[in-house]
């Protein structure tokens, strides 16, 4: 039969990946585990002890965890809806007939936000969103609003980059449902009715869902890793106003020096990922 | 007329996403090549006499070049890496009906959700440990967290799509499945493996955590030297935005290159 091989030849084929990601994926995640049992400070390795699931509970009754992650849910919640109505927006217009040129030249600019290391993005927003010499002040005429300094305003000059960054990459992905619709179908859909709205709803949508679906879950599991655009932009400030929950683990574990704690934290964000990932798997790849 | 109406809001609009999109990367260019007294001016100037010294200094003088190097050497061997561990797992997961596909499967799929915090915690305590803080080689395994997943999945849906026809005809002739993978199929895959090459190479190249955490001077990336300009309260931004710049140009020439299949990389092949 097709596929058929003996067990030897598959270790063969898969032994050296699964071995490479067991070594750099899951013993350092072991290692969390056995660290997350313990008093385990960096600047206190003589008292290192176990402690059972004491890391756990301090973790989940403490406030400043779950404000990091209903800050991060919040930037979330925040910044889909506007990546997902501007994606809409631009892959509709991309998907229209004619300007070939210029449409070509916008696509190959939406590459260019996405690819964008993500701490370049923060180094420009220090400059660009600078109060005194900053640009983004300088197109508001000559506004003085204090960007990097205010927590309200941080916080939205970080959904700026993040809308920025990655409704290209919402728009590339509904721009390619578009061009799954049946030209035929769509073209007699326009032919019964005027509306846009019409057509949007009932005849592009269903092709529109499983990239829908693909970023609703892939930006989620993006937010909970956020962190190197937000550590160059405000290191988490001020005060803790746009510390999203990668940037307080990493302040707990590397400024606090509190592995332990920090390992507990990090255990209890894999679990809420690998729920994540579950319903991920389930929806795409029903075929393996 | 009501159609030129329409036709002309449609060319704004689109000169209003390419304007939106390019703009930062015009300002960081021409931040770049500011000196420091022009770069401070408030309101910021658009019109200035341009300087390559922010380049020249940071490259030579601050070493800039060796965190680019640093990052160079890397990015390529764990890319390196990733596509020879992970062409034979794709093409078994391809070719081949074997218990425990699935569970493979889903735990590659994790690996490219889970946070790098999570694996930076115990990845500096091992390497500190093992001698290993500081070292090239410790960045390039741990990149392969990311960059082997996603190897696996862009080739094995490359794979997937090679006709059996092929392989039947030459198992016939006796040949192993490593030949008939390496000379059948893997040439027939090249154009997905090139593109998994270039997203792990973009990921590794963009990657700033790991390089903060785990390097301090000799194996320092390049990112990681631009946040480094970051202290002190005279921020050097013509010289952190040349950086930037350095840091920025290869990886769009590559995310450019790779454009038509970056949105597929992307979802892992959820979207096409």
């Amino acid at each position: 039969m097709r596929g058929q091989v003996s067990r030897r030849t598959v270790i063969g084929f898969i032994a050296p990946a699964v071995f490479g990601l067991a070594i750099v994926g899951i013993a350092p995640l072991l290692y969390a585990a056995w660290t997350s049992l313990h008093f385990f400070n960096l600047i206190k390795l003589k008292q290192v002890k176990f402690i059972g699931l004491e890391n756990y509970w301090t973790v989940l009754t403490d406030e400043v965890f779950w404000q990091a992650m209903g800050r991060t849910f919040f930037l979330l919640c925040t910044a889909l809806p506007l990546q997902l109505a501007l994606g809409l927006g631009i892959a509709l217009v991309l998907h229209k007939p004619g300007l070939t040129i210029l449409k070509t030249l916008a696509r190959l600019s939406l590459v260019l936000p996405m690819a964008t290391t993500y701490a370049v993005v923060g180094l420009l927003g220090q400059v660009m969103f600078n109060q005194k010499f900053g640009v983004i002040n300088q197109m508001l005429g000559g506004a003085n609003i204090n960007w990097i300094g205010d927590p309200t305003n941080a916080f939205a000059m970080i959904i700026f980059w993040d809308v920025w960054q990655w409704t290209p990459f919402v728009a590339l992905v509904l721009l390619a449902g578009l061009t799954m619709v049946p030209g035929e179908v769509e073209e007699a859909a326009r032919l019964e009715t005027k509306s846009w709205w019409t057509v949007l709803r009932y005849v592009q949508l269903p092709f529109l869902l499983p990239g829908l679906v693909a970023v609703l879950i892939l930006r989620t599991a993006d937010t909970l890793k956020l962190f190197d655009m937000v550590f160059t932009l405000t290191r988490g400030g001020p005060g803790a106003a746009t510390e999203f929950i990668s940037l307080m683990i990493q302040r707990v574990g590397f400024r606090g020096f509190d592995q332990g704690l920090a390992s507990a934290q990090a255990i209890i964000l894999l679990i809420i990922t690998i729920i994540l990932a579950q319903i991920y798997i389930r929806v795409f790849y029903k075929e393996v | 007329m009501n159609t030129t109406r329409s036709l002309a809001s449609q060319i704004l609009l689109l000169f209003v996403i390419i304007a939106v999109c390019v703009f930062p990367f015009y300002w960081m260019v021409t931040t770049s090549l500011k000196t420091q007294i022009v770069a401070l001016e408030a309101p910021p100037v658009w019109i200035f006499e341009p300087t390559l010294n922010n380049y020249r200094e940071a490259l030579f003088e601050d070493g800039v070049l060796r965190t680019l190097i640093n990052s160079l050497i890397i990015a390529i061997s764990t890319t390196v890496l990733a596509i020879v561990l992970g062409v034979p797992a794709a093409f078994a997961l391809a070719r081949f009906e074997f218990r425990g596909k699935k569970d493979l499967w889903f735990w590659f799929i994790t690996n490219r959700m889970v946070s790098p915090i999570v694996l930076a915690l115990p990845f500096f305590l091992i390497a500190r440990n093992l001698g290993m803080l500081d070292k090239h080689i410790t960045l390039i395994l741990i990149y392969l967290t990311f960059n082997l997943p996603i190897v696996i999945w862009i080739v094995t849906d490359q794979f997937r799509g090679i006709p059996y026809d092929l392989d039947e005809a030459a198992r016939l002739e006796g040949a192993s499945q490593f030949t008939i993978m390496r000379k059948i199929c893997l040439p027939l895959a090249m154009p997905g493996v090139a593109v998994s090459a270039i997203f792990s190479f973009i990921f590794s190249w963009n990657e700033l955590m790991f390089g903060l955490i785990l390097t301090r001077s000799e194996a320092k990336t390049a990112p990681a030297m631009a946040v480094s300009f970051m202290e002190g309260y005279n921020l050097p931004y013509g010289k952190i935005m040349a950086t930037s710049t350095l840091i920025v140009i290869p990886v769009l020439i590559f995310a450019l290159l790779a454009s038509k299949q970056l949105v597929r990389g992307l979802t892992m092949g959820a979207v096409k």
